[in-house]
């Protein structure tokens, strides 16, 4: 059952993500970025994340997904283009990539990872992850707060020049 | 595939392959951030899962790989505030979000 399941998240990332990198419709695109990021929610979820599950589904498809796809909608008029490049920039990118991925395939098969104890059991991690944040890691906590309020403050200030600059 | 740290690994390097695929080939600004956001994704997926079958005697808390992909996810919500913040800005300027056309990016 479990088998079953994991096997239904990871197809629910793979396939959309391809859509992601080859549909010639931009809005197409956006929509299976939702569908990866649903399927990597439960990836989290089935890795005992459940906290992590949790954030991906508000942060990645509340905000982040809301903010891409109010992004088409008001850069498009008249027809909607994915615009790629053309063809030998494509090749060069599908080489690049394939030698990558080879790379990397080739890297997590062959080393020897320092497994732990897999059966571990699961608990609730959401307590224990606000013990971190508010501990050990309060210090990159705070400047992450930080972060987010300049680039609020940053995407502001870069929004209202060009259209002042309209004007 | 087998429930294993392996395949997790797979299923990120996939992921990361095709977001630098769709970053090195689209043209539209949008496009690209689409690109990105699958690569962070890989990232912290790749984080989580070394968080569940790595060793505990080496990592010290295994929590420690969620916390890094709770601050991926709070970085990747403030590059894509501010990434689209620049994309309206030339696309209010330029009329367009083709990448080949920002050239001049000066005033």
């Amino acid at each position: 059952m479990k088998q079953v399941i994991f096997s239904v998240f990871i197809l629910m990332t793979i396939i959309p993500s391809f859509w992601v990198a080859l549909s010639s419709n931009i809005v197409h695109a956006a929509f299976s970025l939702l569908v990866t990021f649903f399927g990597i929610a439960g990836l989290y979820v089935l890795l005992g994340a459940d906290f992590i599950g949790v954030v991906q589904v508000i942060i990645y498809i509340g905000g982040i997904l809301v903010l891409i796809i109010f992004g088409v909608m008001m850069t498009q008029r008249g027809r909607v283009l994915a615009l790629s490049v053309q063809l030998p920039g494509k090749i060069f990118g599908a080489v690049l990539s394939a030698v990558i991925l080879a790379a990397l395939c080739f890297a997590a098969v062959k080393t020897l990872w320092p497994l732990g104890s897999s059966d571990r059991e699961l608990v609730p991690t959401s307590a224990a992850l606000g013990d971190l944040l508010l501990g050990k890691y309060l210090i990159p906590f705070e400047a992450a707060s930080l972060l987010l309020l300049v680039a609020l403050v940053g995407a502001l200030l870069i929004v209202r020049k060009s259209v002042e600059g309209e004007k | 595939m087998p429930y294993t740290l392996t395949s997790f690994l797979l299923v990120s390097s996939l992921l990361f392959c095709l977001g630098i695929f769709t970053v090195l080939t689209r043209r539209n600004a949008i496009g690209i951030l689409m690109g990105i956001e699958l690569v962070l994704n890989a990232a912290g997926l790749n984080f989580v899962a070394f968080s569940r079958f790595g060793s505990e005697f080496q990592s010290g808390n295994p929590l420690n790989g969620q916390v890094f992909t709770l601050f991926v996810i709070a970085i990747a919500a403030a590059e894509v505030a501010v990434a689209l913040a620049i994309v309206l800005s030339l696309y209010s300027r330029l009329k367009t979000i083709d990448v080949a056309e920002f050239k001049d990016l000066q005033r």
